[in-house]
This record gives C-alpha cells, structure tokens and sequence, in this order.
C-alpha cells in the first residue's frame, strides 16, 4: 500500500512538471490561431454559383492564360525552359494542369480576378513597394467568364489517387519554390530567382512534418499569414482534401518509418508486459521465503 | 606457480583460474541489502540498465553518424531515421532514454535526500552521484549537440556563452571551449569526442566507483535504521530468512529490481515509440543555421531549474550586473548539491517526514524546483521574470537555511 502512495505522489510531481513544460509551455509559445478556412469565405469578388461553360473556358484560357502558362495534360506545353521562365517572370509559372482538382474553386475564382487579394499578400505588393504580382489580375472578365475558365480547368485535370496523388499534388502546389531533399526533389524556380523574387530562399519541406507538425501545417498552409505574419509565403488555396494529400507526401518523405514504429511499438510493449509479469510472479515466489 | 589439478567441471576451471566461485559470492549472493525497501531502492539498478541501453544504442548511432557541419543533420536525419534498417529504433532509443535517464537520476537523488541517505558513512555515496549527475548532464549536453538541429546549435551557443561571464578568463574561456568564436564546425567535432568517448568513460569509472562506495557503509532503508549486517546475515545464511534484516542482492533484491524495471520498461517504451517529442524537440528537425535565432530557445528538460536560477537575476543589485548574479547563482546551483551532507547538520537518518523540520525544507525544494523548470521553459518576460526571480531567490535561500534548520532540529530531537 505504501508503495503505491509513493508512486502516486512521484507520478503527480512528474506530472505537473509535464503538464508545465509541454502541454502548456506550448500553448504559451504558440497561441492558438483561428482554425483553416477551406471555403476561403473571406474571397465574395466572383459569384461562384454560376454555373461554368467549358468550351467558352477554353476560348478564354487560350487567349488569356496560355502565353505564360503550361497545361500539359490538355496539351499545350510549357512555352520556354524553366530556367528562362524564372528569369522572365520571377518564379516558373504554373502549369495548370492540376489546378482545377487542387484549388479550391472559390478560391480559384478569386485568384483569377485578383491574385494578391487572394494569396493575402497585400502586405507585400503594396503601391509604394514598387512590386508587381507577375500575373495580371482579370478583374475585368465577368464573373459568368471566370467561372467559364475555372469549369475548363477542372474538366482537363486528371484524376490521381494514393501516393500518386500526394506526390502529384506536392509538386503542383509546392515545387516551384520549396525543394523536398529527401526525395530528390529540388525547386523547379532556380535558387538565385527564388531568393530575389521571395526575399529569402524557402526552405527544404523534407523534415517539415517533423520540424512543424501536422496540427501546424494543417492551419499554416491554409493561410500562413495567419501563423507568420509577414512571411512570403503565398496562400495557395489548396482544397481540403488537396492539402491532406501534400502533408501525407511530407509524412511519406519525412517519416517513411512511422507505420513501422508503431507496429512494432506495440509488440515491443506486449513482450515487455509479458517480462513484467513474469517478473513478478518470480519477485513474489523469490519473497515469500524472506518475509 | 600453484598446482592445478585437472577440474571436473567447467566451472571449476573457471573457479581455479579466476576464483569465479568466491567473487559471486562477494559480489552477487553474498552482497547484503536491507530487507525494507520499496521499489524507490531499485532505481540505481534502472540507472545501470538505462545506462547500457544508451551505450548499445549509442553504438549503434556511431556506425552512421558524420560529425561535420555538413553532414551531421543529413546522417540523423536521414540515414540513420529513414535509410538504415532500424536506425530509427536506436535514435527513438538514445534520445528518449537520455531524457528518461534523468527522470530516474533525479527520483534517484531525492530519494536519497529523502531518507538522508548521504550522511553518516555514506557520504562518499553521495559524492560519487553527484560526480555522476555532473558527468550525465555534460554527456547530455554535448550529445544534444550532435544532430546540428536549430536548438542543438543555439542551445550550444547560449550555453557555452554562459562561460564568458566568468571574470577575466571568459572571453577566452569560451573561444577555448568552442576551438572557434562562435559555435562551429570544430565545436560540434570536440563535442563529438567528448560524447562518445572520454565522457563516457569517466562515467563508467564513477559507475566503478559509486558501487564501491556503497559496499562498507551499505544501502540505507526506509526507515534509517543502522544494525549489524554481519550478525543479520548470519542469520539469513542460517536458514532465519525470515528473522533477518537483509537479502542477498540476488537473487532477492535484484528479483524486485527485474520487477520494477519491467514496468518501468513498458512505460519506457510506451514513450520511445508513441511520445517522443518531449526528447526530441521538433524545433531540432530544423537544420542549425547561425543566422536566423529561433523565437524561443530553452535547453532540454532537465537542465531548465538550473537555467531558470540563471535567467532569474535579470536586473542590478547593488552594483554587480544581473547577469553576473545569474552566474554566480547558477555556479551555486550546480555545485551545492554536492555539500549536502554538510549542510545538513542533524543527525537524524529517517525518511524526511518523520523530521520535524527538514520534512518542510524537502517540499519546499521540491515545489520550487518544479516551478524553476516549468518557468525555466516560458519565456521570461512580464510577471514570468518576476516569479523567476523569486523561485531562484528561494532555491538560494533554501540551500542558506538548511545548516540552522537542520541545526535547530539536532537540538530539538536531542541528538537521535
Ligand atoms: C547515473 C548513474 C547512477 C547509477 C548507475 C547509480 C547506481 C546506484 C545503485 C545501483 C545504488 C544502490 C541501490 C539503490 O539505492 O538504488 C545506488 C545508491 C545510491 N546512489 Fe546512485 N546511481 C547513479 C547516480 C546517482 C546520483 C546522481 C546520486 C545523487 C547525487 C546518487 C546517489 C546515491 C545514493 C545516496 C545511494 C544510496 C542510497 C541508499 O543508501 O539508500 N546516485 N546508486
């Protein structure tokens, strides 16, 4: 009996002590922020019930978007080598073939009619900053033609799924700027343009699963002015289901051993169960002579 | 040379070679501990085993790490987590058991504080902890280094800085112990050397050493109480088991030991592969960069008391720099541990609750030091400096009064 109110009274110490320096010095450290937004409720410049034309989106994406862009997959090529293209433009443009299936539609819209607005980064190309957007905005396209092009963008992209998918979605939403190292993924923007062009070269993602944590990047890549106010970093306005596919390809580049590890974690807790009960039982036939 | 005859075993070979018989004796069925302990008596022996869990795992590690600026981070992170069969294993291993070694080393040193188990006769005991505690915090320390993570880097920088304020000799002192002025490639190399070598080894000498010190005065008890533990083992060796005060450490102490142990294993390894981030800061996954200082930096658990009775002093008084005594405290800190049996002047070897004053300092010290660590952690602005300040004033004023404490209680029990 004594021996359990000992255990009792070392297992509230060590927790409180716990409880200080994790659960709560955290909270202290990082305060909560508002919770991600996938609808990106705060976009309302393009009434996005209006229902698309895909043809009339692929007359206007061929006038509009195509100079710049690539859509590999409804066969138009990228127009110059990426190398060019950073120089050109600041960072490689988007190949728009996935667009239509990572971007969340609202926030797609939006972007198309103002892209700083919708990538929140008013902060950055301010008036004053002298800094252009590379894209122009189309604020002049009726609501009815974006909604045409944002129909035609969804119907060319393909259908992906698994850890295709996840990689496929990585590349598209993050490998223009972020290299993934550990799986010899490096930015396809050239290191030099992206420094210029971003103010600091963005980091190498292939430990950030880790470095960050998935509750982290859940809210961060959702909206990372929300977490680092001032960063760089653009809004990409991934869908949901988009955004569980790129923290899965971290946790698969970065964490490859975790199905492993908590497999074999529970049988190494079941054979040391078994150890501490046979111990036991021999404790207490070795004891009952002595006591 | 004596006469061998040929030996009709193989232990008997043994035996006349190596007198194998009589050294098991001496060391194992013959060895006498008290019979009335609890399970706080076999923490030494999940120290032991603690200790050979990060030596094997260490070895491990070593066959894969590259201790170059460059390389370091990558061979982690990668190669060992990610590439090498089971490399991962032994990291969530090394990592977690260097943290859960300290969770025992302190629950060990209490217990001892508790039950006054450095005094009369067993003060050597108490020495050669300490200069155990010394050498594990700087096996932690340069060990945290080595993955070249962001707080490995500035935990090491502010650390290492801390010996700038030492007067004359700092500014040096600290280009000494870096081999650079700021912490680089040649600091994580030395650092290397000290990890997997020359530290160790001066921990397995202590090991040596503490286990010989325990021998003539032997291990204290629940209750404090000093008999003959020659006459107590006759007894037991006379078939009066049950009469007699001790056990022969095996199989019977070791026994409960192996009982304990595999429980505190289970929990052990509950953390080593599904709680881990308490040993492996997340901020460490980030590679070291001498530019860019993270928002927080905070060393690893167990050294946040004593970092915290640093930070506490973060103002002048009468003249000498806040920082200066934040140095000089957080040199007390470390070192008056160690002069604990002199401090304490009473007499009485009992469990601390049954010391009329002392019980009141040891929970003192014990919330105080659970408030160092926690606000050791926070960052120190606001009202969280202030109760820095007054937790490390405390933990001062604590170690201060213990000589008249334990004085007014010698006088107060009559000596007993
Ligand atoms: C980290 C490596 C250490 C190892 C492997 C170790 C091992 C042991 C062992 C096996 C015992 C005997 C059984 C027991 O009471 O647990 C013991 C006793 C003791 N140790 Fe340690 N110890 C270590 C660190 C320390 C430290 C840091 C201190 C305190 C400063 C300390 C102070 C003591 C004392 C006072 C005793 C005697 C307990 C008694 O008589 O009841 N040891 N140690």
């Amino acid at each position: 009996m004594r021996e359990f109110k000992i255990l009792a009274v070392i297992a509230a110490l060590v927790g409180i002590t716990y409880y200080g320096i994790e659960p709560y010095a955290h909270h202290i450290m990082h305060p909560e922020v508002a919770p991600a937004d996938f609808s990106f409720k705060t976009l309302k410049n393009v009434d996005t019930t209006l229902a698309g034309n895909v043809e009339n989106g692929k007359v206007l994406v061929e006038a509009n978007c195509i100079a710049c862009h690539a859509i590999d997959k409804a066969g138009y090529p990228a127009v110059m080598p990426n190398a060019d293209a950073a120089a050109s433009y600041g960072v490689v443009p988007p190949d728009l073939s996935s667009a239509g299936r990572i971007y969340d539609k609202n926030y797609l819209a939006n972007f198309i009619f103002d892209p700083v607005t919708a990538m929140h980064l008013e902060g950055k190309y301010t008036p004053e900053s002298g800094k252009q957007f590379p894209m122009p905005a189309y604020n002049w396209m009726s609501p009815q033609e974006i909604m045409d092009v944002v129909a035609y963008l969804q119907s060319v992209s393909p259908k992906v799924e698994g850890t295709e998918a996840h990689k496929a979605t990585f590349e598209a939403a993050c490998g223009r700027c972020h290299d993934m190292k550990y799986a010899g993924i490096e930015a396809t923007t050239p290191k030099d343009n992206l420094k210029t062009y971003m103010g600091t070269t963005p980091p190498d993602l292939s430990q950030y699963i880790k470095s960050r944590g998935e509750h982290y990047l859940h809210t961060f890549i959702n909206d990372p002015q929300a977490l680092l106010h001032g960063t760089s970093m653009p809004r990409v306005g991934l869908t949901e289901a988009a955004q569980e596919e790129v923290i899965a390809y971290m946790e698969e580049i970065g964490d490859s051993k975790k199905a492993e590890r908590e497999s074999l974690g529970l049988w190494v807790m079941l054979y040391t169960f078994v150890f501490a009960i046979l111990a036991y039982l021999w404790k207490r036939k070795i004891w009952s002579e002595v006591h | 040379m004596a006469e061998f005859k040929k030996a009709d075993s193989m232990l008997e070979w043994f035996d006349q070679r190596l007198g194998v018989v009589n050294f098991a004796k001496v060391m194992m069925t013959e060895y006498w501990i008290p019979k009335n302990i609890n399970f706080l008596w076999a923490m030494g022996v999940l120290l032991t085993v603690m200790f050979t869990f990060l030596v094997v795992s260490g070895i491990f590690l070593l066959m894969y790490y590259k201790p170059d600026v460059n390389m370091a981070f990558d061979s982690v992170n990668y190669t060992i987590m990610q590439e090498v069969a089971y490399g991962w294993l032994f990291r969530h291993i090394h990592a977690v058991g260097a943290s859960v070694v300290f969770l025992v080393i302190y629950i060990h040193m209490f217990t001892g504080i508790y039950y006054g188990s450095y005094k009369k006769g067993r003060e050597m005991i108490w020495i050669s902890g300490m200069l155990l505690f010394v050498l594990f915090s700087a096996e932690g320390f340069s060990g945290y280094m080595l993955p070249w993570g962001q707080m490995s880097y500035w935990a090491a920088y502010v650390i290492t800085e801390i010996f700038g304020g030492i007067p004359f000799i700092g500014d040096e002192l600290v280009v000494w112990i870096r081999g650079n002025f700021y912490v680089s490639d040649s600091t994580l190399t030395r650092f290397f050397m000290l990890h997997v070598l020359l530290i160790p080894l001066a921990i397995l000498g202590a090991i040596v050493f503490h286990f010989y010190a325990l021998r003539f005065p032997h291990v204290n008890n629940e209750k404090g109480e000093f008999f003959d533990f020659d006459e107590e083992a006759e007894k037991y060796l006379a078939g009066n088991k049950k009469e007699s005060k001790v056990v022969p450490f095996w199989p019977v102490f070791l026994s409960k030991d192996f009982f304990v142990l595999g429980f505190f294993m289970l929990f052990f390894f509950y953390l080593v592969f599904f709680h881990y981030n308490f040993a492996m800061d997340p901020v460490n996954f980030d590679k070291a960069d001498g530019l860019k200082t993270p928002a927080h930096i905070y060393p690893e658990w167990y050294f946040l008391w004593s970092y915290e009775v640093l930070r506490g002093f973060f103002f002048e008084i009468a003249g000498v720099s806040g920082k200066d005594l934040g140095l000089i405290a957080f040199g007390i800190a470390n070192a008056i541990f160690f002069v604990m049996p002199w401090l304490d002047r009473s007499p009485m070897v009992k469990p601390a609750n049954q010391r009329p004053y002392f019980k009141y300092w040891f929970w003192f010290l014990m919330v105080d030091l659970i408030v160092l660590t926690v606000y050791g952690k926070l960052p120190p602005t606001g009202a969280n400096a202030w109760v820095g300040f007054a937790s490390s004033m405390t933990f001062l004023v604590l170690f201060a009064a213990l000589p008249f404490i334990t004085k007014a209680e010698a006088k107060k029990v009559g000596g007993k």
